[in-house]
């Protein structure tokens, strides 16, 4: 008997390249499209009107699209795993198809609903669209664990197969003799909500300047490659005045929707490069948006905490400012710096802002200028951010704020120099905040420095109709960039005056599951740390090379007599606390307090044996111990989950315990 | 866990019998908390717990749940140190958050370590300087506390703090034999007057981190007097107040002074300016060995680091105009020959120039981190084929720096 399927809509929100939904029709008697929505979850969830609104869009183009082959998109009021199981039976269903989620809570959620369909006798069928690769595969070619850098990410990639070809967009043909049952009262039953419906006022909400669906999306990626042929140019785009704007050619939220196939996309460029640049193959950078995407979903496919920095192996721990105030002042773009604010409307008024400008408005909250988590900005990118996607949202924001990926952490954004960088005319902000329209270009970016007679003209005195500057940016980028080169020569236990050389080393050969440090191999000053520090062997100071070695630790070790020198004269962990500290400066710290997780991750694993540090002079070595511990254990993260673990459990434990230890 | 129990049960006696110095031994390469764990064993391992020499060194956490995402040190495990602990405490830290209950309970802590001999203390705002946020008083009367009873400090960090002239003062008149460290950036209640003290009498400080405000001529010739050992490491920072701020010169004779006295010194220097107030840096050649530019800095004074900075080993840009800065980089390659590390952010240089620059300093580029954006293709290299040609030169595999296309 022709089976009944259900094609179960998340993202992948198209007919065109749904492997998923071909396979839904296959052979099929009826096939039904649904997508669930709760209508009490929406109005109480963190997501902004804009983004909803763009989802509805897309689920009514859906539906559209879908009347077109005879059928229709049912959605469904309620939760997928309470209403399933009634849709089995009224629907007499034997198929169940839908798109791949790689993300940890999807996985998870999918995997009960597999369970329950298995139970009700249903067959699942799952694809993977919304990725151009399988992850999973990235993550076993790079030994278990997912690549920590750009660069490495893009080696693995060129190694594997390119991904397979778009299937065929649903049609008349593909539907076959399936047909979809459609009620009288469908549209009652069945249909897309509205914004009201959903719990939204929608009075006032200025018409969407990123309309919703696939037959948009499509629109857009051929204006995109029309565009693309025209300049003849593949290179990234230099930013300017122009490109803060929203442009018709703008892909990113169809493709977080899913109303536009990655693999589309790829070969669509493809074919484009090889028509331009006659038939030479196309260099991996050609799909730069793409990849950064795929680099973000493979990080975070197996890691729960993936938005989180505590208990979260790949975050370098910070000890961020909780600040509502402030936090607030920039969610509501009213912390004084123009640059800033406009972007921050944008963002609420549209739901889409310049890559640039997030890097801006995100090094601005984080490690620029007011030291706030940057979990915080994720959060309001969640709710404003219309291509906003959980992997590719926390990646990015731990990115930016330096909490990962190995990344260079001295180049701070300026809120004022970036913007009159890439917008010396400051039009973008007039257009944002017209209340700043009468500045002249001179004083845009910093109105708090115009004489009064110039805001006096303005018709906006500074202080009283737009606010003063809520930080001195100045002062605040020398304390921040102290504290990161602080966390970094942590991580790297580099303890030379350098800034650059204190980030940990990217490490080209290493499959980087760790923020771990991998001694020196591009700084000479440091690699010889081990016999450096041998007593006697300090005072080697010279102002050349990038560890400039001797600094206080030295006089420390002269000075210290007893059992402690025994530890000093062996890389011992007791050593390597010691280099840890920030440079030149000798308090000798407790791990038992925090410090950072891969830290604590390298030392708790070694513990017991402390001659086997002794060892490590290569970052090769060093590696190699960590790989086995790690395949040792069974469990990729459990070094990682250990040590969260312990921190828990020390939060909870250690005060008890340590009282306990003085009775 | 369970091969240690197991072995206890075979082994018996000979696990309690462990001397003190064995279990030291072990004790000093675990954590606080493992430590505690252990000390619930046995009698002995109680004991060991206690040892003074395990508690030489203390991080105080000072966080509340309303600033931070730390947790803080238990306020009874702060009483018990300062009860039982603070007579072997040598190398103290505080962190603290960014709240004002935190500097004062750093402080509070700080007046009761009066029978203990510290040789480094440091205080350490983790986010907003929340010291500077408590009254002046509280804070000069705390710390004078560890001067007047720690005779033998050798580092101190006090960085954006309220410390004060007459506090140093203190600091001086009983410490002077053994501070050899000294940071105190950003402490806006310290005269030159007040660092000249220490300068003058401190004669073994070889570290000192300070704000451009504070250096003086008088400052330099001090710290290359005879008497003074020679100075390893002077960190200033350069930050201005308000835009249009005039600064003062150094004389070069000073900053010659300070080489022949102190050949290998570095000289760390962090700029925090508009573009406009650069006017009266890097005029005469300055001895400067890491540059740090913080904000947008011309082509201008860029082209006047490449003539007046030969012993430069590192300089980083954060931004720049949108002119390429080919001849100062060609330039710097030249004479700034100990260069090993260069970064470059919001910047412009032609990939040839660059190409030509990498060829210039060869492999002793230790550290080279340049923003894609940074490099424009021109007419003989593409974006794709700069990455071989600076590899070739560098001698090891080399890519731009790349920030996410999201």
């Amino acid at each position: 008997m022709a089976p009944n399927s259900i094609h179960w809509f998340r993202k992948g929100l198209r007919l065109h390249d749904n492997p998923a939904l071909r396979e839904a029709v296959q052979g099929a008697a009826t096939v039904r499209c649904v997508y669930f929505l709760d209508p009490w979850f929406a109005g109480s969830s963190n997501v902004g009107v804009n983004r909803w609104r763009f989802l509805l869009q897309c689920l009514e183009d859906l539906d559209a699209n879908l009347r077109k082959v005879n059928s229709r998109l049912f959605v469904i009021r309620g939760q997928p795993a309470n209403v399933f199981p009634r849709l089995f039976k009224e629907w007499k269903i034997s198929r169940l198809t839908f798109e791949y989620d790689s993300e940890p809570f999807g996985k998870e959620r999918d995997a009960a609903i597999k369970k329950l369909a298995m139970e009700a006798g249903v067959e699942v069928i799952v694809k993977i669209s919304h990725t151009l690769y399988d992850l999973d595969k990235i993550i076993e070619l790079n030994g278990g664990q997912p690549p920590l850098t750009y660069k490495r990410f893009q080696t693995l990639i060129s190694r594997l197969d390119p991904p397979e070809m778009p299937v065929e967009t649903l049609s008349d043909t593909l539907m076959g003799s399936g047909i979809t049952p459609i009620s009288e009262d469908h549209g009652e039953k069945y249909g897309v909500p509205s914004l009201e419906e959903l719990g939204f006022d929608t009075e006032g909400l200025p018409s969407a300047v990123w309309p919703g669906g696939e037959t948009e999306a499509l629109t857009r990626i051929e204006r995109h490659l029309e565009r693309k042929a025209w300049v003849a140019n593949f290179e990234r785009p230099r930013m300017n005045a122009n490109s803060l704007l929203a442009s018709p050619t703008g892909l990113s939220p169809y493709l977080r929707f899913g109303c536009l196939s990655c693999r589309l996309f790829y070969f669509k460029l493809t074919d484009l490069y090889r028509k331009v640049k006659k038939n030479s193959s196309p260099p991996l950078s050609l799909y730069g948006q793409l990849l950064w995407r795929e680099f973000f979903y493979t990080a975070a496919t197996n890691n729960p905490r993936f938005d989180k920095m505590e208990g979260n192996p790949i975050c370098v721990r910070i000890p961020w400012d909780k600040n509502p105030e402030a936090l607030a002042k920039w969610a509501e773009a009213k912390t004084g710096f123009p640059w800033i604010d406009a972007i921050m409307t944008q963002l609420r008024q549209e739901g889409w802002i310049h890559h640039l400008a997030r890097h801006a408005v995100a090094c601005f909250l984080s490690r620029g200028d007011l030291w706030i988590s940057w979990e915080e900005g994720m959060k309001v990118f969640e709710e404003l951010l219309l291509d906003a996607d959980w992997s590719v949202n926390a990646g990015s924001w731990m990115w930016l704020s330096c909490s990962s990926f190995f990344q260079q952490f001295f180049h701070c954004y300026c809120p004022v120099g970036f913007g009159r960088r890439t917008d010396p005319n400051g039009d973008f902000i007039r257009r944002y905040l017209p209340i700043l329209r009468g500045f002249p270009a001179k004083f845009i970016y910093d109105p708090w420095n115009a004489p009064e007679s110039v805001q006096t003209a303005a018709k906006c005195i500074i202080g009283v109709h737009y606010p003063k500057p809520m930080v001195h940016h100045a002062e605040a980028s020398r304390l921040n960039i102290e504290r990161m080169k602080q966390i970094y020569q942590q991580l790297s236990r580099y303890r030379g005056l350098g800034l650059l050389a204190s980030v940990p080393s990217t490490n080209v050969t290493g499959n980087g599951g760790m923020m771990a440090y991998s001694p020196a191999e591009q700084h000479p000053g440091t690699s010889s740390s081990s016999s450096s520090h041998l007593p006697g062997g300090s005072g080697s100071s010279a102002p050349t090379g990038s560890g400039s070695g001797s600094i206080l630790f030295n006089f420390d070790s002269e000075e210290q007599t007893g059992p402690s020198r025994v530890g000093q004269q062996r890389h011992t962990p007791t050593q390597s606390h010691h280099q840890q500290q920030q440079h030149g400066y000798h308090s000798v710290p407790d791990s038992s307090q925090s410090i950072t997780s891969s830290r604590l991750c390298h030392e708790f694993a070694v513990p017991q044996h402390p001659g086997l540090l002794h060892t490590r002079g290569s970052s090769i070595t060093g590696k190699r111990e960590r790989e086995s511990e790690q395949n040792g254990s069974g469990e990729e993260d459990q070094a990682s989950c250990s040590v969260n673990k312990m921190q828990r459990q020390s939060a909870e434990v250690s005060s008890f315990l340590l009282m306990k230890s003085y009775v | 866990k369970n091969r240690r129990e197991n072995e206890v049960v075979e082994e018996g006696p000979s696990w309690e019998c462990l001397p003190q110095e064995i279990l030291f031994h072990i004790f000093q390469y675990l954590p606080l908390l493992d430590r505690a764990y252990a000390s619930q064993v046995c009698r002995g391992w109680n004991q060991a717990f206690h040892m003074p020499e395990l508690w030489r060194c203390f991080e105080f956490e000072l966080n509340q749940p309303a600033s931070s995402y730390l947790k803080a040190t238990h306020p009874d495990l702060i009483k018990q140190i300062i009860k039982k602990h603070s007579n072997h405490l040598q190398y103290v830290s505080f962190k603290v958050d960014s709240s004002r209950e935190s500097a004062e309970a750093a402080c509070d802590i700080l007046s009761q370590l009066v029978n203990c001999s510290l040789k480094t203390l440091g205080l350490i705002s983790t986010a907003r300087p929340s010291f500077m946020e408590m009254p002046k008083s509280h804070f000069i009367s705390a710390l004078t506390v560890v001067f007047v009873n720690s005779k033998s400090l050798s580092s101190l960090k006090i960085d954006d703090t309220p410390v004060d002239d007459p506090s140093l003062k203190v600091l001086v008149a009983n410490n002077s034999d053994t501070l050899k460290l000294l940071k105190m950036s950003s402490c806006p209640h310290v005269s030159p007057a007040g660092i000249m003290c220490v300068a003058d009498q401190c004669h073994g400080l070889r570290e000192l981190a300070l704000n451009y405000h504070l250096l003086s001529d008088e400052l330099l010739i001090a710290l290359s007097s005879e008497k003074h050992v020679h100075l390893e490491h002077l960190r200033i920072d350069v930050v201005s107040e308000n835009p249009g701020q005039q600064f003062h010169t150094i004389k070069k004779s000073s900053w010659d002074a300070m080489v022949r006295h102190s050949p290998k010194f570095s000289l760390v220097m962090y700029f925090f300016l508009y573009e406009e107030e650069f006017d009266i840096f890097f005029r005469d050649e300055i001895p400067v060995t890491h540059l740090y530019f913080g904000r947008s800095v011309s082509k201008d004074v860029l082209g006047r680091v490449g003539l007046t900075c030969p012993r430069l080993v590192e300089l980083v840009v954060c931004a720049n105009g949108l002119r390429p800065l080919d001849e100062e980089l060609i330039r710097i390659a030249q004479r700034c020959t100990q260069l090993s590390a260069i970064g470059l952010g919001e910047c412009e240089v032609s990939c040839s120039a660059f190409v030509e620059f990498v060829k210039m300093c060869g492999d002793r580029l230790t550290q080279l981190s340049i923003m894609e954006e940074v490099l424009v293709p021109d007419h003989r290299y593409e974006l794709d084929d700069i990455h071989w040609e600076v590899s070739k030169h560098l001698g090891r595999v080399w890519f731009p720096d790349m920030m996410p296309t999201w």
